[in-house]
C-alpha cells in the first residue's frame, strides 16, 4: 500500500455549500480517506494557517479551493495553497466563474459596504462604523475587500475544475474515484460533461426551438412538461455542462446555469443571449421588431438572470467605472 | 509553417490615389508567414495574373492575399488562377481595401493605416484556413414547372427544347393563364388567344413535356439538384383517356353556374370545359354544383357520352416524382375590387375589374365582344377607366406599381373605341407609365386617333344614380373637381400574387417579400433565382410585369435550370456549417434560425446536422449554437477571433 495522500479543502468568499457537498457523498467520503489524508479544512478541522505556512511547498497532493477571491485572505489562502499543492482544483462555481460572489462587481466596493453596514432596513448602526483595516492608533489586521471579486484563476494558476453550485455529487464522487485509482487529471481539465443540459433533459423534445414569449417561472400558469424555452421560461440549459442529472428540472424549474458553459464558450451570458436572441417568437416574429421588443422587456434582471453565475469570469467581468 | 504571399493593387488610381500601397507591400515583407509581398497597377490583368502565378512557383507559397477590390468581383477569378497554380482555391483571400478603404475615406495617413489593418486581419484568416474541396452533388436532369400560364408555358419549353424532360404542373383543367382570358395585346394589338394557343399545344404535345392539367403540388422534400415533390392529380370526374373532347356533356347539362372564366359576367354548365381553345380540351365535372353528385337525380351527361368517359366516383390520386430543378410560375390575381369602399366595394354591377372588361371585349366572351354593361345589357356609350385602384397606396392598399395598367387601360380604351365608334372613354391616371418598346408610341396613337380623354387626377367616389355609374373625381391640371357618369366604369385593380402562391411558398419554404411576391435572391444580379437553390422564379409570382418582360423572365429561368442539368455535378461552395458531433446536446436552437431550411435534426444521434447542399454559410446558425458545437469552415471562431486581435492589436482603450 502506498503513501497515502495529502488533501486540503479551503473556502474563500462561500456560503459553505460545497463543504456540504462533499458530505453529501455519504459513503463514497469513506473511499477517499482510504487513499488520502485531510491536512487542512477549516470548516471541519482545526490546523491554522501557520501550519500551512510550515508545510513543505508542493507537499499538499490535491487542494480543492472553493469560493471566489472577495478579501485580501482569499487571495493570499489562494497564493499560499498554490505554492504548497502540487494540484490546485478550482471547486465550485464560486471558484471556477466568481458565482454569486461575482455579482458584486455591479458595485463598487465603497457602496457595498454602505450598503451591508448602513443602508440596508434591518442594520441598527446608528454611528455608521464601517469595519476599517486601520483603526485608532494601531494598524489592524482586518483582510481589505479588493476592488473587484476575481475567480481563483484569475489569481493564481488553476490545474483543473469542477464547477457548480453546488457540485453535483456525481461530480465528486467521479473526482473521488479518480484520485482513488491514481489516475491522472489533465492539466486545464474541467471535470463536468463538455456537452449541455439538453443532452441528458427528458423535457428536451429534439426537434427545432423557438422561445415564443418570456414567462417568469412562476408566472407559468401550467407547467405541461414541455421544454421551458417552447413554454416561454428562460432556462439556461442550452449554455450549461450538464452532469448534474438535471435536478432542477426534475424539481420543475428551469436550470439557471450554475456548472458554467461548454469548452467552446469563453462568455455564458452573452452565448445565451445570442441563442435566444435568435430565436424569440421564431420565424413568425422575423420582421416584427414593435412584438419582438415587447418580449424581451419583459425580463426583468438581465444581469441577474444571463450572468448569475459567470459575471466575474465574463469577458466585461461586471461594471466598468471611468475612475 | 505557412507560406503566405501578399499582393497588394494600385487598382490604377482607386486604391494607390488614397492608400500607401507601396509604403504597405515593402512593411509587409517582415510580417510573420509573409514570405513575398509586392505590389502591382491592377492586379486582375494578364500580367498581374502572371505575377501571382510566377510569386506562387518561385516562392512555393501556400496561401495567397490579394489586397483589392470587393471579393464579389474578383474572389473567383483569383480562386481559379490559383487553382490553376497548384494551390487549394480556398487558401485564396481577398482583403479589400477598395470598398471599405480607398473608396470611402480621403485622409491618406489614416486610409493607409487602416488598410494595414485590413491587410493583417486576411492575413490571420489565411494562416488558419483548410484546404476545402467544393461539395459535389448529383443533379436528377429534370424539371417541375409549377404554373401553365404564359410564364410556366415559356419556361417548359426553352427547357424541353435544350433536351430536358419537364413536368408542367397547372391547378386549373386549361393552362393559358390569364393571358388566355385576354382580348388582344399591347402595343400590337395581337388577338391573345391567337398568339398563345399555338405556345399552349406546342406545350401539351412537346415529347420532352408531361403536362398535368387540374393538379396541385402537395410537398417537396430534398435540395437542389435532388427533390422529391408529390402532387395531386385532382378528380376531373372525366377520363381523360377516352373523352373524345366532344362536349355534348356540356350541352345537355342543366346546370347554369357563374364561369370563372369569364369572371361572373358569363355562365358555364356543371360539366364544363373552361374555354373553347383551351388545352386539354378536355371537360370536369364541378362537383360543388353537379346535381348528379349531390343528390343523383340527374345523370344526363352519361346518357350523352358515347365513349363512356364520366365517372362520378373518381378520387385524386397521387404521385412522386424526382426533380432536379423547380420554376415557380404562379402568377397573378388582381386586388378584389370589394377592398375599395369608396369604389362600391363590388355592390356596383357595372363597376367591374380590367380582368372582367377583356372578356367583354372578346368576341368568344360572355357578350361576343359587344361592350354591354352587365346591370341590363344596354350597349355601353360613356365609359371611365380608372387607374391605380389599390396600387399606389401605402396607407391603405398596396404600396407599389402594378406596372400594367397604364398600357392595358390605354389598349382597352382603345378596343373599346374600335368597337363603339360613338362611344367616348376618360381614363382617370396619376401617371402614365409607358416604358415598354413601342409604349409610348401607342399611348400617342390612342390619343390621337382614338381620341381618349385623360384626365389626371384621382377618383374619390363612385355610387349609382339614375341608372348611371356616377364619379366624383378631381383634374389636377384644369385645378378643379370634375363629376362624369358612365355606363361602365372599369378599374384598374392592383396586381397581387395568387393565394395559391402563398400557399405553395409555405409547403416550398420560399422566401416573399413584404408585399406576398417570391422573393429574388439580388433584386438587380440575380432576378429569378429563390433564396433557396434550386427554385428559379418565373412571371408575376415575383412581380408585375407585362408579357414581353414575363417571357424573357421565364426564358431567363430555363436557362438557369439548364445551366444546373448542363454540368456533370452541381458544385457548391464548402464554406459552410459545421456540427462538433461530440459537444452537440441536440437542444434544436440551430434548426429554427437557418433561413435555409439547411439544418435538420439526426434523430438517430440526437444531434443537429447540416445539409450540405442547402447550406450557404451564412453564419447564423453559428451564433446561435449555445454551445459552441456548430462553427463554420475557414471563418471558424479561432479565426474571427484571431482576426479581432489583429485588427485591434494597439489600440488603446478609450
Amino acid at each position: 500500500m502506498g503513501k497515502k495522500l495529502n488533501i486540503a479543502l479551503y473556502w474563500g468568499a462561500s456560503c459553505g455549500g460545497c463543504e456540504i457537498a462533499v458530505l453529501d457523498t455519504n459513503e463514497k467520503i469513506l473511499k477517499l480517506a482510504e487513499v488520502a489524508d485531510i491536512v487542512f479544512w477549516p470548516v471541519a478541522m482545526d490546523t491554522k494557517y501557520k501550519d500551512v505556512e510550515k508545510m513543505e511547498n508542493g507537499s499538499i497532493d490535491i487542494t480543492l479551493y472553493n469560493g471566489a477571491i472577495r478579501s485580501e485572505e482569499n487571495r493570499e489562502m489562494a497564493e499560499l495553497l498554490r505554492r504548497k499543492s502540487k494540484l490546485l482544483i478550482a471547486f465550485g462555481s464560486c471558484a471556477v466563474d466568481g458565482c454569486i460572489p461575482g455579482l458584486g462587481n455591479l458595485y463598487k466596493r465603497e457602496e457595498v459596504l454602505e450598503n451591508a453596514f448602513k443602508k440596508t432596513v434591518t442594520t441598527d448602526n446608528p454611528k455608521g462604523i464601517i469595519p476599517e483595516v486601520i483603526h485608532g492608533k494601531r494598524k489592524l489586521t482586518l483582510p481589505e475587500l479588493e476592488p473587484r471579486v476575481s475567480t481563483l484563476q484569475q489569481v493564481v494558476p488553476v490545474d483543473a475544475f469542477i464547477p457548480g453550485c453546488p457540485p453535483p455529487t456525481e461530480l465528486i464522487a467521479k473526482f473521488i474515484d479518480i484520485v482513488a485509482s491514481g489516475e491522472e487529471i489533465p492539466k486545464g481539465a474541467n471535470l463536468a460533461p463538455d456537452i449541455s443540459v439538453c443532452d441528458d433533459c427528458d423535457r428536451n423534445p429534439k426537434e427545432e426551438k423557438i422561445l415564443p414569449d418570456i414567462i417568469r417561472p412562476h408566472r407559468l400558469e401550467k407547467d405541461n412538461g414541455e421544454c421551458f424555452l417552447l413554454q416561454g421560461v428562460l432556462c439556461m440549459g442550452p449554455v450549461t455542462r450538464s452532469g448534474c442529472k438535471t435536478r432542477c428540472i426534475n424539481a420543475n424549474f428551469p436550470c439557471t446555469g450554475c456548472m458554467g458553459p461548454t469548452s467552446k464558450v469563453t462568455d455564458q451570458g452573452a452565448r445565451f443571449i445570442s441563442a435566444i436572441g435568435s430565436i424569440i417568437g421564431g420565424k413568425e416574429l422575423d420582421t416584427d421588431q414593435e412584438k419582438m421588443k415587447e418580449i424581451i422587456d419583459k425580463i426583468d434582471d438581465p444581469i441577474g438572470t444571463f450572468y448569475m453565475y459567470t459575471l466575474a469570469s465574463s469577458i466585461m467581468g461586471g461594471k466598468k467605472w471611468k475612475d | 509553417m505557412k507560406r503566405m504571399g501578399l499582393f497588394i493593387c494600385h487598382c490604377g488610381t482607386n486604391i494607390a490615389d488614397t492608400v500607401d500601397v507601396e509604403k504597405l507591400a515593402k512593411k509587409f515583407e517582415s510580417y510573420p508567414g509573409i514570405v513575398f509581398s509586392t505590389n502591382y497597377k491592377y492586379m486582375c490583368s494578364h500580367p498581374g495574373q502572371a505575377l501571382i502565378a510566377d510569386a506562387i512557383k518561385e516562392h512555393d507559397l501556400d496561401g495567397v492575399i490579394v489586397a483589392a477590390c470587393s471579393p464579389i468581383l474578383h474572389e473567383t477569378t483569383f480562386r481559379k488562377l490559383a487553382r490553376q497554380s497548384g494551390i487549394n482555391p480556398y487558401q485564396c483571400e481577398i482583403a479589400n481595401i477598395r470598398e471599405q478603404c480607398s473608396w470611402v475615406h480621403k485622409d491618406k495617413e489614416k486610409a493607409t493605416a487602416k488598410a494595414e489593418k485590413i491587410i493583417k486581419s486576411i492575413i490571420e484568416k489565411t494562416r488558419l484556413n483548410e484546404d476545402l474541396k467544393p461539395i459535389e452533388v448529383d443533379v436528377t436532369r429534370k424539371a417541375l414547372v409549377i404554373g401553365g400560364g404564359v410564364a410556366g408555358i415559356q419556361a417548359a419549353l426553352d427547357i424541353a427544347d435544350a433536351g430536358y424532360p419537364v413536368l408542367l404542373v397547372e391547378k386549373e383543367p386549361s393552362i393559358g393563364g390569364h393571358m388566355a382570358q385576354l382580348s388582344e395585346t399591347f402595343p400590337t394589338l395581337d388577338c391573345s388567344q391567337c398568339i398563345l394557343t399555338p405556345k399552349m399545344v406546342e406545350a401539351a404535345t412537346h415529347p420532352n413535356i408531361e403536362l398535368l392539367a387540374y393538379s396541385e403540388v402537395k410537398s417537396v422534400d430534398g435540395y437542389v439538384g435532388n427533390f422529391t415533390v408529390t402532387i395531386e392529380e385532382k378528380a376531373t370526374g372525366i377520363d381523360w383517356d377516352i373523352c373524345t373532347g366532344c362536349g355534348q356533356c356540356s350541352e345537355i347539362c342543366p346546370i347554369s353556374v357563374p364561369s370563372e372564366f369569364e369572371k361572373g359576367l358569363g355562365n358555364r354548365p356543371a360539366i364544363y370545359t373552361p374555354f373553347p381553345q383551351a388545352v386539354p380540351n378536355k371537360p370536369i365535372i364541378d362537383s360543388e354544383n353537379c346535381l348528379e353528385m349531390k343528390t343523383g337525380a340527374c345523370g344526363l351527361c352519361v346518357r350523352e357520352c358515347e365513349a363512356e368517359a364520366i365517372n362520378f366516383n373518381m378520387e385524386p390520386t397521387y404521385r412522386e416524382e424526382e426533380v432536379g430543378a423547380i420554376v415557380v410560375a404562379t402568377g397573378y390575381e388582381l386586388y378584389p375590387i370589394m377592398n375599395l369602399g369608396e369604389y362600391g366595394g363590388g355592390e356596383i354591377e357595372d363597376v367591374i375589374d380590367g380582368l372582367a372588361f377583356e372578356r367583354l371585349l372578346s368576341s368568344s366572351g360572355p357578350t361576343n365582344g359587344k361592350i354591354r354593361r352587365p346591370s341590363d345589357g344596354k350597349l355601353v356609350k360613356d365609359i371611365v377607366f380608372i387607374q391605380c385602384a389599390g396600387s399606389r397606396d401605402p396607407e391603405k392598399h398596396k404600396p407599389y406599381c402594378s406596372r400594367i395598367c397604364c398600357m392595358y387601360s390605354t389598349k382597352q380604351a382603345m378596343l373599346y373605341k374600335h368597337s363603339v365608334h360613338d362611344g367616348q372613354p376618360y381614363i382617370f391616371y396619376i401617371d402614365i407609365r409607358s416604358g415598354g418598346k413601342g409604349y409610348e408610341e401607342f399611348v400617342e396613337r390612342a390619343q390621337r386617333e382614338d381620341k381618349v380623354i385623360y384626365i389626371r387626377g384621382k377618383v374619390s367616389k363612385l355610387y349609382r344614380e339614375n341608372g348611371k355609374v356616377k364619379i366624383a373625381g378631381v383634374d389636377t391640371i384644369a385645378n378643379k373637381p370634375i363629376e362624369l357618369e358612365a355606363d361602365l366604369v372599369v378599374l384598374a385593380m392592383a396586381m397581387i400574387p395568387t393565394t395559391g402562391t402563398e400557399k405553395l411558398a409555405n409547403v416550398l419554404k420560399l422566401q416573399t417579400d413584404a408585399n406576398g411576391f417570391l422573393q429574388e435572391t439580388h433584386p438587380k444580379l440575380r432576378p429569378l433565382e429563390s433564396t433557396t437553390a434550386g427554385f428559379y422564379l418565373a412571371g408575376c409570382s415575383q412581380s408585375p410585369k407585362d408579357i414581353p418582360d414575363t417571357v424573357s423572365q421565364a426564358s431567363g429561368a430555363a436557362a438557369k435550370v439548364v445551366g444546373l442539368f448542363s454540368g456533370e455535378y452541381l458544385q457548391l461552395e464548402p464554406t459552410i456549417a459545421t456540427v462538433d458531433e461530440e459537444l452537440c446536446s441536440g437542444c434544436g436552437i440551430c434548426i429554427s434560425v437557418c433561413p435555409y431550411s439547411a439544418r435538420e435534426m439526426d434523430i438517430g444521434k440526437g444531434i443537429a446536422k447540416v445539409n450540405e447542399a442547402l447550406c450557404v454559410g451564412c453564419g447564423a446558425c453559428v451564433v446561435a449554437c449555445p454551445s459552441g458545437a456548430t462553427d463554420q469552415k475557414n471563418l471558424t471562431d479561432e479565426q474571427i477571433s484571431s482576426m479581432a486581435k489583429a485588427i485591434l492589436k494597439g489600440e488603446k482603450e478609450s
